[in-house]
């Protein structure tokens, strides 16, 4: 007898700053067994380590216990459950925001699991002398010449520690950096009992996570079409129906906005794709020049024939280090002439930074006419000179944050002592923030160990 | 005929480290054959000639009618280095439909618009 059960994993966060609504119309307006919430950018965890320097109970996605207090009610009465990358660098504080505002809504028996292991910053140096380098995958470098500078260092992790969780009961997992597609991965390894060398339909479940994982992207959000999409306004989330074969069916709830189509699909598989036939993952590698996809009905795309490799020795490590400074400002400058104008505006605060000794190079320095064709820049053509406005965008970086903020000064002034028509400064003087740099690596599978908790409201 | 490359595909983009990725779809088999004969890695780089500073890679999916340009140095830094407005080349996929190419009638025929 073929295994006939269906899951439905939905996403309903594709950033942290996605908007509430979409896990909050999930619950409500359909069926849902597994919601799925991701909150991770890579500069995120740069930013919770920092919380967490100067709080022991920060750095976490703050939004997921907001969110969780809403729609717990939902939660529980119709036991769905939750896998979210909410933990950020301090899953444990996260977990205990969580306990309290469920255990506030009187809700007692929810089992709330931890999954960490990917943090791997307090040992960093340890690992260091036991010889691993953290070379930087695009330039070679090896990692001893940052170190002093390092602001985070987290490796991606996989499915199976979420499935563990899950089997242990829990439904609300928490993880720090466990991979995008693994979120949906783990929850159809639990379901179906999937193993570690079963790299075909790992593969079919890491394209499921990889299409879902930004939210409506997959639903008619940011599609080319875009006249051809309805009712983006209450736009649907994307839902995953599984099968045990790896074969899974795109869908979002019956009357929701949005369009969910071989297209909309397509368009979210090349999204932020390098090598097709090498989606490397910490659980396989899938092709995704394999990927069939079909029109099953409205609003209904079928996606199987997925082909899988086993994954590679490594983890990719995820390292944020200090890497300058830098500060960015705007001016409005109306018309007659604006672009004109504009280009003024930019040589004089160059050039009054000059007197003052304040020089920057070229690729330390930004010059930007918004509304003069930027976003495209050599590329857009028309009348752009009769730009009736323009928005002078300048920014400067570098390691001297004296510098960054001295080009700051040089801005406002523009407005009386420019040319006419400057206008719309209302942000203060930029100041100088943090650069974090990137310095991706990879590390020895067998250095890492996930470890799973359970705890009950 | 001389068409914008919009007519005969769409596209997504997004960041990759200090580059951004293209992916573009063509619209009907006819357009994706051509399109893997005319598109290709020095076409795009010249024609992204004030954005990317780097090298452009093309990769090809051929089940999804797609070919996916990776432009390795479009975002001035990438991450939190860039100063650009879109530093995450989220725009680079319709700054490529823009592209005027020359398309045989027999293949815009084939080929649904939008």
């Amino acid at each position: 007898m073929p295994n006939k059960k269906k899951v439905l994993v939905a996403n309903g966060q594709g950033f942290w700053g996605d908007s509430i609504l979409g896990p909050i119309r999930l619950l409500r307006e359909g069926p849902l067994d597994y919601l799925t919430l991701d909150y991770l950018a890579e500069v995120t965890l740069s930013i919770m380590q920092k919380q967490r320097s100067r709080d022991p109970r920060a750095g976490y996605a703050t939004d997921f216990v907001k969110l969780i207090e809403r729609v717990l009610p939902d939660l529980v009465a119709k036991n769905v459950k939750v896998v979210a990358n909410a933990g950020g660098v301090n899953p444990h504080a996260c977990k205990d925001a969580l306990l309290a505002v469920i255990g506030k809504a009187g809700q007692s028996g929810v089992k709330v699991a931890v999954v960490e292991g990917d943090d791997i910053l307090e040992g960093l140096d340890a690992l260091l002398q036991q010889g691993e380098e953290f070379r930087n995958l695009d330039t070679g470098r090896p990692l001893s010449e940052v170190r002093d500078r390092v602001l985070s260092a987290n490796v991606y992790t996989g499915a199976f520690p979420i499935a563990e969780a899950l089997g242990q009961g829990a439904q609300i997992v928490l993880t720090g950096r466990a991979t995008d597609p693994s979120l949906v991965l783990g929850p159809l390894v639990h379901e179906f009992g999937w193993g570690v060398g079963d790299h075909t339909r790992l593969a079919a479940g890491t394209v499921a996570g990889h299409i879902v994982e930004c939210g409506a992207q997959c639903t008619g959000g940011n599609f080319t079409d875009w006249r051809a999409v309805p009712n983006l306004a209450m736009v649907g989330y994307p839902i995953v129906e599984a099968s045990e074969d790896g074969s899974f069916v795109v869908t979002k709830h019956a009357g929701t906005g949005g369009l969910c189509t071989v297209d909309t699909v397509r368009h979210q598989l090349v999204y932020e794709m390098g090598d097709p036939q090498r989606y490397l993952t910490p659980d396989c590698v899938a092709d995704f020049t394999s990927i069939r996809l079909a029109q099953e009905g409205p609003e209904r795309v079928r996606v199987d024939g997925i082909r899988g490799k086993p994954p590679t020795p490594t983890y990719k490590v995820s390292i944020s280090y200090l890497a300058g400074w830098k500060a960015t400002g705007e001016l409005t400058i109306s018309g007659p002439d604006a672009l004109e104008k504009a280009r003024l505006c930019a040589r004089i605060v160059w050039e009054r930074l000059a007197y003052d000794g304040c020089t920057f190079a070229p690729e330390e320095r930004l010059e930007e006419y918004v509304g003069a064709g930027t976003c495209h820049a050599g590329i857009a053509g028309g009348e752009l000179e009769a730009a009736p406005e323009v928005v002078l965008r300048l920014g400067v970086k570098g390691s001297d944050k004296k510098k960054v903020d001295r080009f700051g000064s040089e801005l406002v002034p523009l407005v009386t002592s420019g040319p006419p028509g400057v206008t719309g400064f209302a942000g203060g003087r930029p100041k100088a923030t943090e650069i974090v740099g990137f310095w991706p690596a990879l590390m020895k599978k067998e250095l890492v160990r996930s470890r799973v908790s359970v705890f009950t409201s | 005929m001389k068409v914008q490359l919009e007519r005969i595909a769409s596209a997504r983009s997004g960041d990759k480290g200090e580059g951004s990725n293209v992916g573009v779809l063509a619209r009907s088999d006819e357009a994706y054959a051509f399109l893997k004969e005319v598109l290709t890695a020095e076409r795009v780089r010249a024609h992204f000639h004030a954005i990317n500073r780097g090298k452009v890679v093309r990769y090809e999916a051929d089940n999804l009618r797609a070919l996916n340009f990776l432009l390795l140095d479009s975002l001035g830094g990438g991450g939190s280095a860039s100063l650009k407005t879109d530093a995450q080349g989220k725009t680079h996929g319709l700054a490529l439909l823009r592209l005027e190419l020359d398309v045989p009638e027999e293949i815009l025929e084939r080929t649904p618009a939008r």
